[in-house]
C-alpha cells in the first residue's frame, strides 16, 4: 500500500514530503518516546505519533519510515516541515486520537 | 579511505542542547556505510547507538565530538563529551533509569532507554565516566 493511499482512504491532511506520497508503506508503529521508535521501528512503517518537533524527522529518515501521522489536530513545526520535505518524508495529519487512527490503520492492513 | 591503512575517519562536533543538528553524524555515518555496501542489518544498529549517544550529549552534556573510524572488518565510534558526568554506570545502564530534564522528556526523550538501545545494538560498547568532568563512549561493530 502506498502512503497516498492511507491519505486518501483514512482521510488525512498532508502537511509536507508530497515528493515521498508514493512511498510504500508495510505497517505502523505508535508511540511518542522517541528511543522506542528508534530502538524498535521497523522500515517501511508509518509513525503515529503527537511529538511535531524536528525530532521527529531525523529519526523517521534514520530508519526509513514512510511516513509520520500527527494525532488529535495537531500541526508540525516548521522545521519539521522543512526536514520531511528535504527527505521525502510525507507529514500527514488527522483529528482522531492515536487510538482511532492506529485502529483504522491496523483495520486496512488486515482487511 | 587512506590508502595506506585501508581506513576512513570522520568527525563531528555536538553541542549541548542544541536538538535541532542531533542525528546529523549519525546520518552522514549511515550515508556512508550504504556508499561502502555494508548490510542494512549492520548499518541500523550502528545508526541507533550513535543517534541514542548524540541525544545524550545535547540532553545532558555541555559539549562534545563524535570520531568515527571504519576499516575493512568494523567500524569504531568515540563520542566524547565534557559534562556531568555519570556518577554511577551501572545504574545508568538500566532500562527506565534517567536523569533527563523535564523539557527533554517532554519532547519525547528521556525515557532511560538510550544506553539499553546503544548496548543491545553495538557489538562492544565501553563507557567512562568523570563526575563534573565528561563521559567518553566508545562503541564497535563489526562487519558481517
Amino acid at each position: 500500500m502506498k502512503v497516498s493511499e492511507i491519505v486518501e482512504k483514512l482521510g488525512l491532511t498532508i502537511f509536507s514530503g508530497r515528493e515521498g506520497l508514493d512511498r510504500e508503506i508495510t505497517g505502523g508503529y505508535v508511540s511518542d518516546l522517541l528511543s522506542d521508535v528508534m530502538g524498535n521501528a521497523q522500515e517501511g512503517q508509518a509513525w503515529i505519533t503527537l511529538q511535531v518537533h524536528q525530532n521527529v524527522m531525523a529519526i523517521a529518515s534514520l530508519k526509513d519510515m514512510a511516513a509520520v501521522i500527527l494525532v488529535n489536530n495537531l500541526e508540525p513545526h516548521e522545521n519539521t516541515v522543512r526536514h520531511s520535505d528535504d527527505e521525502n518524508i510525507p507529514v500527514l495529519g488527522t483529528s482522531l486520537s492515536t487510538f482511532e487512527i492506529a485502529g483504522k490503520l491496523y483495520q486496512l492492513f488486515n482487511q | 579511505m587512506d590508502p595506506e591503512t585501508q581506513s576512513m575517519k570522520l568527525t563531528f562536533n555536538i553541542h549541548g542542547g542544541d536538538f535541532t543538528h542531533a542525528g546529523q553524524p549519525s546520518s552522514e555515518v549511515k550515508k556512508v556505510l550504504k556508499q561502502l555496501g555494508i548490510d542494512g542489518k549492520t548499518i541500523k544498529g550502528i545508526v541507533i547507538a550513535l543517534y541514542e549517544a548524540e541525544v545524550n550529549v545535547v540532553a545532558h552534556a555541555w559539549k562534545g565530538t563524535v570520531e568515527v573510524e571504519i576499516d575493512e572488518s568494523k567500524i569504531t565510534i568515540i563520542v566524547r563529551d565534557e559534562g556531568p558526568g555519570i556518577p554511577d554506570i551501572e545504574l545508568a545502564m538500566q532500562a527506565g533509569y534517567s536523569t533527563a530534564s523535564k523539557k527533554v522528556r517532554e519532547m519525547g526523550f528521556g525515557a532511560g532507554m538510550g544506553l539499553p538501545n546503544m548496548k543491545k545494538n553495538t557489538d562492544e560498547l565501553i563507557i567512562e565516566s568523570e563526575v563534573d568532568k565528561g563521559t567518553t563512549v566508545k562503541m564497535i561493530n563489526y562487519f558481517l
